[in-house]
């Protein structure tokens, strides 16, 4: 523990994985003030070492390894990029359809699960008129146990509705741990009549339940409105893809970045181009980059990603009722970008019912069932593959040698972009909400309610027995540690 | 024994591997899913994830038994199988679900009685990216397999707490390719 410039630091550090842990510091300037907060996310490191030197077309399926909760936004960037390396980047109408069931099955498991088991236990143990107070929140209730305990409906749906979205994934792409749906240039499967059959029985529920979970974050929202807007809120960029006629789509598109009150930045960029939009800062004190627009330099370019982004800088959404719910969220800042940090779940739950709804949409699709599944052209030494994850935009770039061989690989994944916001986030929390130089189950909480709302991903790594998963340590301005707080 | 299964039917079995093939020894999970899977276990179900998730719990309350694999960063070795009481915990920001919580939600969401146990294989290397588990990782995975073998055939699964038994390094399993 190191004090800098007569700061005191406060290191929250949740340990969950071997490698893949993050902790918070807090910095306190010699009047005991909050200065600044450092969300610590250790990264994939070794990962382009991994990577180099292997066949280009195994890399869609080698890059899950990345990360166990989101392989499948991995594996469809990794083959993103490797269309482009095999010329095959116009995809059959059948393999684009099945990439996109894919993506959206993905999409629909991961806002569900983190809605109704992460983030509801903040949501839904507030006092009256007091939504905070559900942060702090008793914790032998504030956890999904607690939510099946009051809410048993709730905590039923969160979990059907994410094995609904797994059983979508596992028809497009297969096994859990080696999914190999999608290939360069295409597919290895179509989505027989049988497995189309099987995801319909279930659609309208899938349906109905997502409108309620919109119900739910939107009320809440609007409910307590006032509280909760400054709640680890700040102006920010907002960067997403985005498609031709400016409709939200997050399997494919271009980019857009907007500021905090809705001018565009750039517009319509061709992702294959991102290096001369998007630059990446190092900082010492993390392992982690720091991605900025180029335009606006390292301290006024740096934007959030994810759900709120891509509903704030979309002109609209092209399923019906995801579109209605869109119209309203926009309506609460009377049209402009959104920028409070706890709209993330409202936003969240509207492209939950977007996904149900696409999803419902293509398996009435007869392309699925089509055999057209690969596209070839001209060989490229060069891809770049970039889709919007459920956490935000993520970027995969590769280039091959002319024997096949991945001799490079970058990648930006969405909770890198959203790194600075959560410091942000944390940092305007801990100014809040901290009394004194001691870290509160208070005030812990109410950092872990900030970060949560942007649905980080911290597991890159690893995942075995023996891992503690919350430590929080006070240190003083000399380095001393003054006290230790652990959650198990 | 209060954690001894022994039925006269033919017990459900649900066994889960889970962990990172991609990081070293934390593919131990998936590597004995896909030893198991190979034995084709009559009563025997066998899946394989990074990590646990919520839906697995819907999983195993249609299971008399659910057993969850994974790599051990600290526990005794070569491996152990303990009971799993149900338990509230979920971690702070990703997605990964404890098997104790598994079975906490199997049990309060689904009404289940499922018994649940964890067999922990103990892991030595973790913090590469490689696809392959060290020769001691090897040897315990080999000692585990033929320990969870003859439970599933017998129905009969007792606690051991490891450190009973010399890892071997003759047997190489593989990493849970298809």
């Amino acid at each position: 523990m190191v004090a800098t410039n007569g700061m005191k630091r406060i290191v929250i550090e949740p340990v969950t994985r071997v490698e893949g842990h993050g902790k918070v510091t807090i910095l306190l300037d010699e009047k005991k003030q909050v200065q600044q907060a450092r969300l610590h996310i250790v990264e994939f490191r070794g990962f382009e070492r991994f990577i180099q030197g292997r066949p280009f077309w195994e890399v869609p399926v080698l890059v899950q390894r990345l990360c166990g909760i989101c392989p499948v936004s991995h594996h469809l960037a990794a083959a993103k990029a490797m269309d482009w390396i095999v010329g095959g980047e116009k995809l059959t109408p059948t393999a684009e359809k099945m990439r996109r069931l894919m993506h959206y099955g993905q999409f629909f498991q991961s806002h569900a699960l983190h809605f109704f088991h992460l983030a509801s236990p903040d949501l839904l143990f507030g006092k009256p008129g007091d939504p905070l107070s559900g942060f702090a929140a008793d914790v032998a209730i504030r956890n999904v146990i607690g939510v099946a305990a009051k809410f048993p409906d709730l905590a039923v749906q969160g979990v059907m509705m994410r094995k609904y979205g797994q059983e979508v994934i596992l028809r497009t792409a297969g096994k859990k741990i080696h999914g190999t749906g999608a290939i360069p240039g295409g597919i290895n499967k179509n989505l027989s009549i049988t497995e189309r059959d099987f995801l319909l029985k279930d659609i309208d529920q899938m349906v109905e339940w997502s409108r309620s979970a919109v119900k739910i974050a939107k009320d809440y929202t609007v409910e307590h409105l006032e509280k909760l807007a400054p709640f680890g809120s700040f102006d920010s960029n907002h960067l997403s893809l985005i498609r031709e006629d400016g409709a939200m789509d997050i399997y494919h598109g271009n980019l857009r970045a907007i500021d905090s009150v809705g001018k565009k930045i750039f517009d319509q960029v061709d992702y294959q181009r991102y290096l001369d939009y998007i630059g990446e800062e190092v900082r010492p004190w993390s392992y982690m980059k720091f991605p900025f627009i180029r335009s606006l330099g390292p301290e006024k370019g740096w934007y959030r990603v994810g759900p709120l982004a891509r509903v704030n800088t979309a002109d609209f959404i092209d399923t019906p009722e995801a579109e209605a719910a869109r119209k309203e969220f926009m309506a609460v800042t009377k049209g402009k970008p959104n920028n409070i940090s706890m709209a993330y779940h409202w936003a969240r739950m509207i492209e939950l019912l977007h996904s149900i709804e696409r999803i419902k949409e293509l398996l009435h699709d007869k392309d699925l069932q089509g055999t057209d599944l690969v596209a070839k052209g001209e060989r490229r030494d060069e891809g770049v593959g970039l889709l919007e994850a459920p956490r935000g935009t993520l970027f995969h770039h590769y280039r091959v040698n002319k024997d096949d061989q991945v001799v490079m690989a970058n990648l930006i994944v969405s909770t890198t972009s959203n790194n600075e916001p959560m410091n942000r986030a944390v940092a305007k929390v801990a100014k809040d909400h901290l009394s004194g130089v001691e870290i509160t189950e208070g005030l812990l909480n109410h950092v872990e309610v900030a970060i949560r709302a942007y649905d980080p991903c911290l597991s890159c790594a690893t995942h075995a027995l023996g891992q503690m998963p919350l430590t929080v340590e006070l240190v003083d301005h000399e380095g001393n540690l003054v006290s230790t707080r652990s959650k198990n | 024994m209060p954690n001894v299964i022994g039925e006269s039917r033919q017990t459900a079995v649900l066994l889960i591997g889970y962990g990172n093939p991609g990081r070293q020894d934390d593919g131990l999970g998936p590597a004995l899913a896909a030893a198991v899977e190979r034995l084709k276990l009559p009563g025997v179900t066998v899946d394989a994830d990074y990590q646990l998730t919520v839906e697995d719990a819907a999983a195993a309350a249609r299971y008399d038994v659910a057993i969850f694999a994974d790599a051990d960063t600290a526990g005794p070795g070569p491996f152990y199988l303990r009971a799993v009481e149900p338990d509230a915990t979920l971690s702070f920001s990703t997605h990964s679900v404890s098997p104790a919580a598994v079975m906490g939600l199997a049990r309060d969401l689904f009404g289940a009685r499922t018994r649940g146990f964890v067999l922990g294989i103990r892991g030595y290397v973790f913090n590469e990216f490689e696809e392959s588990l060290s020769e001691k990782a090897l040897g315990n995975l080999a000692a585990a397999v033929r320990f969870i073998e003859s439970a599933l055939r017998s129905g009969v699964f007792e606690e051991t707490p490891g450190g009973t038994e010399k890892p071997s390094v003759t047997v190489a399993a593989p990493v849970s390719e298809e």
